[in-house]
């Protein structure tokens, strides 16, 4: 393998990639379309790229073609990939077979999904190594053993007898990494690999990922639409959109003094400025010592809490996964009839299950999802999707109830012509939008926001923040918003309650919560959140009181 | 709209089949040359210009035999066919969206009817009852409802938990809407194919039973009923047997044809707009 180039440095030499793929719109004749633009890059030994932009970029495209793979019918059609001084390009099925795996490896983005469920891990993560008959069997398992200490795993010399579902997330996607790792590659692709985990287990897998990089001088390609991530392990960061090069230069570069207006746009994304709203006298909507359990379940999802929601403000409900964020609106909403405590809204007390409220009182609270797709009926237009709660709660009927509906667009900066339109011909933030207009349709007093920006990129999620912000402002309607995203707290909330393993543990004015002294796991959840500084990582790391709970 | 260009051709020609098959029961004694019990001639007289089809095993005109034929056949077997899809699926729907013990006994209960051969069932069903048009609908249909509430039913287990039902009800929607505006569009995909095949098992069924001498009485005959009486015929080899079941292979083949279409358009999310 050792040639010319390879002796120089240089490892990967992407030239003016371009990939294809058919389009088949009904009735009309199956069409080309160039998802990446003559695209070139470079990468030495022992460095990482991070590759980032919004979906539809190409950056996951780009990252595979590094090993001459086009996922589900895409094509590569011009330029050449060349890695240790070849074009994989021309090495045809058997090259690929032969590069796949021993000198590119793949991290995907959900290990869950990844790993097959019916094999024990070591059997996975030694495969690709016995496949390329590189080592031996024993070989190969000593060197996972070692890559599972380096990754700091739980019990590295048994885990490897577990099943994918005996490991948490983090864990496993870490498991994964040190399978890409067995086979002493050259190059990895990281694919989005912390994106589908919590803020504290996010940092976890950042920074094994970061120390296994070091330590096996192995380079790679990071794909990620968070920049600060990215900033945290790459040496050289290059922006896409709609498969085109936007900028690329050195991480410091492209954080500090970006050139390109879109980088800026990516930089600056989270500040949204939001002055902090003196509670009233008196909250509509009291959450009193609430406790709930799924099933028959001793295990108490919901322990004694308690919150209250003021008119016309915010309260955010911040906290890992499992810590009972959802539950919480879960027990509000009547979905989960709490065993212990009360809602009282308007100073009375809400019926615990679903079915013994009134209309009315349905009306006044509303939900928004975290995946629009699935919140929103596929077969019904946006104009019934919108139109059904003015139908339902206030009988508004025919072109009385189009106009509403109109105007409701209007409210989430949409046009008229989306009335007619299925949800499948919306993109996501759009989807998020009309399910905010058909939760402001019923003109409820509290909307519960669900992890509402968790599933969008980043540009389109801070839209729909300064959405529900002007919103608040001209329906004066609260909210209730779950999230795991600190920054968004900081740019939403008015009061805040941080909830742990069913209790909440911190809660009062925003101001009040975010100022130091801090408890552990506040201080865990607010230094996990990754900022855009380099050498983030290691200052948090090395600051943390507590480890996260999903670890 | 619907743009008759747009029609792929085997749908194109899936639709004239049934149309034909259609109008022709529709119209048939206008058609039909001939009266249905009329003899007119020899005994399996052969393909002329006087009888297109020659004659059966008792001298009739086979052709308007066969065009009073699917009168019966198509008329039985799209009740039996409605029947079934209608009780099937609002039935399974209220299952999974019921739950409980009403999804417990009605599934059970269907378990019990299933477990019971078909065909078998029916032959006792209908030598006890007075076989009549009635009875034999509500047999058929009530039988084969038991493969469509199973389907209808895993169908909807699965739409019942997705995010926009459970807005839906968090909305206070009553089961009716959640059943017929929620799921059943839905539904609609998986139903529409499993229609086509049910139909087709209809025609069959009806066959069976008619071939048994339990279906359609004399003189009376469906195209099941027309092959039994002219099998005898085969043995001397007179084709007469063959163009009744011809025309049930044509009426499946071309239904479904119908199927796939309505199936690729229903599948579209984007309204079949494109």
């Amino acid at each position: 393998m050792a040639d010319s180039k390879a002796k120089s440095g240089l490892l990967l030499d992407i030239r003016n990639l371009r990939i294809e793929a058919t389009v088949y719109p009904p009735g009309e004749a199956p069409k080309n379309i160039v998802l990446v633009h003559d695209v070139s890059l470079t990468l030495e030994k022992g460095k990482v790229l991070g590759l980032i932009g919004e979906s539809g970029a190409g950056k996951s495209t780009i990252g595979l073609s590094s090993m001459g793979y086009g996922r589900g019918g895409v094509r590569i059609t011009g330029g050449e990939v060349i890695l240790n001084g070849r074009d994989i390009l021309k090495g045809g099925k058997e090259g690929f077979r032969k590069l796949r795996g021993r000198e590119v490896c793949y991290v995907a983005q959900s290990a869950a999904a990844a790993f097959n469920p019916a094999h024990r891990l070591m059997d996975q993560v030694v495969e690709a190594t016995l496949l390329h008959g590189t080592a031996t069997r024993a070989e190969a398992e000593k060197r996972a053993v070692g890559l599972f200490r380096k990754l700091s795993l739980p019990n590295p010399e048994t885990i490897g007898e577990r099943f994918p579902h005996q490991v948490s997330g983090g864990q496993l996607q870490r498991v994964m990494t040190a399978m890409a790792l067995c086979s002493e590659p050259d190059l990895i692709v990281f694919d989005e690999p912390t994106t589908a985990l919590d803020v504290t287990t996010q940092i976890d897998v950042l920074a094994a990922i970061k120390d296994a990089i070091r330590d096996t001088h192995v380079a790679a390609l990071y794909i990620t639409h968070d920049l600060a991530v990215v900033a945290q392990v790459s040496d050289e960061i290059m922006v896409l959109r709609h498969g085109r090069l936007v900028e690329w230069g050195g991480t410091r570069q492209i954080i500090k003094e970006p050139r390109q207006e879109y980088t800026n746009a990516l930089v600056s994304v989270h500040e949204i400025e939001h002055q902090e709203q003196q509670p009233g006298t008196t909250p509509f909507l009291s959450v009193k010592n609430v406790t709930a359990a799924y099933g028959r379940s001793h295990i108490k999802v919901l322990k004694n809490v308690s919150v209250d929601i003021y008119p016309g403000q915010t309260l955010a409900v911040v906290g890992e996964s499992g810590s009972g964020k959802s539950t919480l609106a879960r027990a509000i909403t009547g979905l989960l009839p709490p065993e212990e405590g009360t809602v009282t809204f308007d100073g009375r007390p809400l019926a615990n299950k679903l079915a013994d409220r009134p209309k009315e009182d349905l009306r006044q609270l509303q939900m928004i999802y975290q995946m629009a797709d699935v919140a929103m009926n596929p077969r019904q237009t946006v104009g019934t999707i919108i139109g059904r709660p003015l139908e339902f709660y206030f009988g508004i009927r025919g072109r009385e109830r189009d106009k509403r509906v109109a105007d409701l667009l209007d409210k989430i900066e949409m046009g008229k012509g989306f009335i007619d339109r299925y949800p499948a011909e919306l993109s996501g933030g759009q989807k998020q939008r009309v399910c905010i207009a058909r939760s402001l349709a019923a003109k409820p007093k509290l909307i519960i926001c669900d992890e509402v920006t968790s599933a969008l990129d980043p540009l389109v999620a801070h839209g729909i923040l300064e959405l529900l912000l002007e919103l608040q402002k001209e329906e004066s309607v609260a909210y209730l918003f779950i999230t795991h995203d600190l920054a968004t707290v900081k740019s939403i909330a008015d009061s805040i309650a941080v909830m742990y393993r069913g209790e909440v543990v911190r809660y009062g004015a925003k101001s009040k919560v975010l100022t130091p002294p801090f408890d552990a796991y506040t201080d865990l959840l607010l230094s996990s959140v990754p900022e855009m500084e380099i050498g983030w990582l290691e200052k948090a790391i090395k600051g943390r009181r507590m480890a996260s709970a999903g670890n | 709209m619907l743009d008759i260009k747009r029609i792929p051709i085997p749908a194109l020609i899936g639709i004239v089949l049934t149309a034909l098959f259609v109008l022709a029961a529709i119209f048939a004694p206008w058609i039909a040359p001939h009266g249905n019990g009329e003899i007119v001639g020899d005994v399996w007289e052969p393909m002329s210009a006087t009888h297109w089809l020659g004659t059966d095993n008792l001298g009739r005109d086979l052709l308007s035999r066969m065009i009073y034929g699917a009168r019966i056949t198509l008329f039985i077997a799209v009740l039996a066919t409605a029947l079934s899809f209608s009780l099937g699926s609002i039935l399974g729907f209220a299952a999974a969206v019921f739950g409980g013990w009403f999804d417990t006994l009605l599934s059970r209960l269907v378990d019990l009817l299933m477990s019971i051969p078909t065909l078998i069932m029916a032959l006792v069903v209908l030598s006890v009852l007075p076989t009549n048009l009635v009875t034999l609908i509500l047999v058929m249909g009530i039988l084969d409802s038991t493969r469509v509430y199973r389907l209808s039913r895993a169908v909807a287990v699965d739409i019942n938990v997705m995010d926009y039902v459970e807005a839906a009800k968090l909305r206070g929607e009553n089961e009716i809407w959640i059943i017929f505006r929620e799921i059943l569009p839905n539904a609609l995909s998986p139903l529409v194919s499993e229609l086509g095949l049910r139909f087709i098992y209809a025609v069959l069924f009806l066959s069976t039973l008619s071939f048994l001498g339990l279906g359609v009485q004399p003189p009376d005959a469906d195209w099941g009923g027309m092959v039994k009486e002219n099998k005898d015929g085969i043995v001397f080899g007179i084709a007469a047997a063959l163009i009744p079941a011809a025309a049930i292979a044509a009426l499946a083949i071309s239904v479904n044809l119908v199927a796939d279409w309505v199936l690729n358009r229903t599948t579209s999310l984007k309204g079949g707009r494109g």
